[in-house]
């Protein structure tokens, strides 16, 4: 497990740049936090270190947005989904392909329904207005391996491969 | 594909998916509209506090052809006097689109007539069209949802220019936030339009994101202020909350349509999506609006489900009221969920 602390939107958005940086394909990525606690942030760092060249915006009406860049990145938010059920019709095992990066926002909400193989990044608001704990974990084996050159890059600045 | 010759009155049916409502309509020409069938999916989606996507496909699954068939019955045509069959084919949700797309192109083969593919957007901007056949071009329209919002300079029918759009969360996607945030319940929009009459909208200042940046929004960092706001102040009023949020997003909405108005010269001003039905945002469109911006028309939520939501008010007129040849596809032509690929596939881009 990695627990740090954020202190700008920038260092949040570089935690995602790090993970990016550990993504080889077929991989998911599960965040939580309330309103305002960085998991958009976190996603833009991510994309635009897979060389992802559109804007990412909310995925909130749309529930799942596609970009390019080194990987495919798919952008979920689920922030409106209440039934557990009705995660199956989003076809998340679809979407894990070989090429392609799973981020799923408010994903803790439907955990028991996804594929139990994920890293789960857990964002919280910190004292300071623009403060953010951060905890990161694996579930499952794939991310269990990386935690720890992933901590090393979280603290080399995210961006180094 | 050869262009494809319509008579200016001939009847076209369209099909509208690509959310929570199904819809089809009969349109003869740029403005007559012979039917118009909404089939709201509103309760459905108000136990599950917002849209449920694969809710939303079965339900078009089971809409549409009675919604089809309602439509050509109050028309009082027989499906082989249609001449064309239109479809939003995006941006919106990816199964929902799928339902209406498919029929469409089923209906268009069965019959023996050209199918047409329909930007929901660019639909939008024929709504506002049709609402107001004493527009003038070159027109600016603020299109402002809670999926969508953008600003599109349309100099003739067909030709239109994405100015700018969000760069995060869009406008009434932080109205639905910050109400859910509140307490203040689904959908946000009409909620904290009701409440802030009874706050001060200068009560706190909340922070106008890229006012004087181009035409692209941000409103994600207002949705963090408001949030960070209340933390430190539980005991603030929520009308004085509310209503101080919705200024700072009028403001930066209103700013930027009349800076863009000016920019581009154009006669007019149209305001069409949900967000435009805010009280706020319409009684400070005429106020602030530049002199050259001739009229301002909002279009409020029931008006835009009439207009353009589902259908035909909206997806048929961008069939016929412009070069439709340009328009046909063939019935390849598949459901587009994002936004940025749909514009990329418009003609003439």
């Amino acid at each position: 497990m990695i627990e740090l602390t954020t202190s700008n939107a920038g260092e949040t958005a570089a935690l995602g740049a790090a993970i990016a940086a550990l993504a080889t394909g077929g991989e998911m990525v599960v965040l939580s936090g309330e309103m305002g606690a960085g998991k958009t942030a976190l996603t833009k760092g991510l994309a635009a270190a897979l060389g992802v060249a559109d804007p990412v915006t909310s995925p909130t009406f749309t529930l799942v947005h596609e970009y390019s860049g080194r990987l495919r990145l798919f952008h979920l938010d689920v922030y409106r989904i209440d039934q557990l059920d009705e995660v199956a019709d989003l076809a998340i095992p679809e979407l894990l392909d070989d090429d392609a990066l799973v981020v799923i926002e408010w994903g803790d909400s439907i955990a028991p329904a996804l594929p139990q193989d994920y890293l789960e990044v857990r964002l919280s608001l910190g004292v300071g207005d623009d403060d953010r704990s951060v905890v990161i974990d694996s579930v499952g084996p794939m991310w269990r391996g990386r935690l720890q050159r992933l901590s090393s890059l979280i603290r080399e600045g995210g961006t180094a491969c | 594909m050869e262009p494809l010759e319509l008579a200016a009155d001939a009847p076209v049916l369209g099909i509208e998916t690509s959310c929570d409502e199904t819809a089809a309509a009969v349109v003869c020409g740029a403005s007559t509209v012979l039917s118009s069938v909404v089939s709201s999916q509103i309760d459905l989606h108000a136990r599950f506090g917002g849209v449920v996507p694969e809710i939303a496909s079965r339900a078009h699954l089971d809409l549409l052809v009675p919604v089809v068939a309602e439509a050509l019955v109050s028309a009082g045509l027989d499906d082989r006097e249609i001449a064309a069959v239109g479809a939003t084919y995006g941006p919106g949700l990816i199964g929902s689109l799928l339902i209406g797309v498919s029929a469409a192109k089923a209906l268009s083969m069965v019959w023996g007539v050209p199918f047409v593919a329909v930007n929901h957007m660019e639909a939008h901007l024929y709504a506002a069209l049709l609402e107001n056949p004493g527009l003038e071009l070159p027109l600016v329209v603020l299109l402002v949802s809670g999926g969508h919002t953008m600003i599109v300079e349309m100099r003739a029918p067909g030709r239109y220019r994405i100015l700018g759009r969000t760069l995060d969360d869009a406008a009434g996607e932080a109205f639905d936030k910050v109400a859910r945030y509140l307490g203040l319940g689904y959908p946000g929009g009409p909620v904290i339009d009701r409440l802030a009459n009874d706050g001060d909208p200068e009560a706190i200042r909340f922070p106008r994101s890229m006012l004087d940046e181009g035409y692209d929004f941000s409103f994600s960092g207002l949705k963090t202020a408001v949030i960070n706001w209340v933390r430190r102040h539980p005991d603030v009023a929520a009308a004085d909350v509310v209503a101080s949020f919705q200024a700072a997003v009028v403001d930066v909405l209103v700013t930027k349509v009349r800076r863009a108005a000016d920019a581009v010269g154009a006669k007019g001003v149209a305001i069409g999506g949900g967000v435009a039905a805010n009280s706020a945002l319409r009684s400070a469109s005429p106020r602030r609006a530049s002199p050259m911006v001739a009229l301002v028309r909002a279009e409020p939520r029931d008006v835009h489900r009439q207009r353009c939501h589902g259908r035909g008010g909206g997806v048929v007129p961008a069939g016929p009221g412009r070069s439709l040849a340009a328009r046909l596809r063939r019935r390849g032509v598949a459901a587009v969920a994002h936004l940025r690929r749909v514009a990329a596939a418009l003609p003439g881009r």
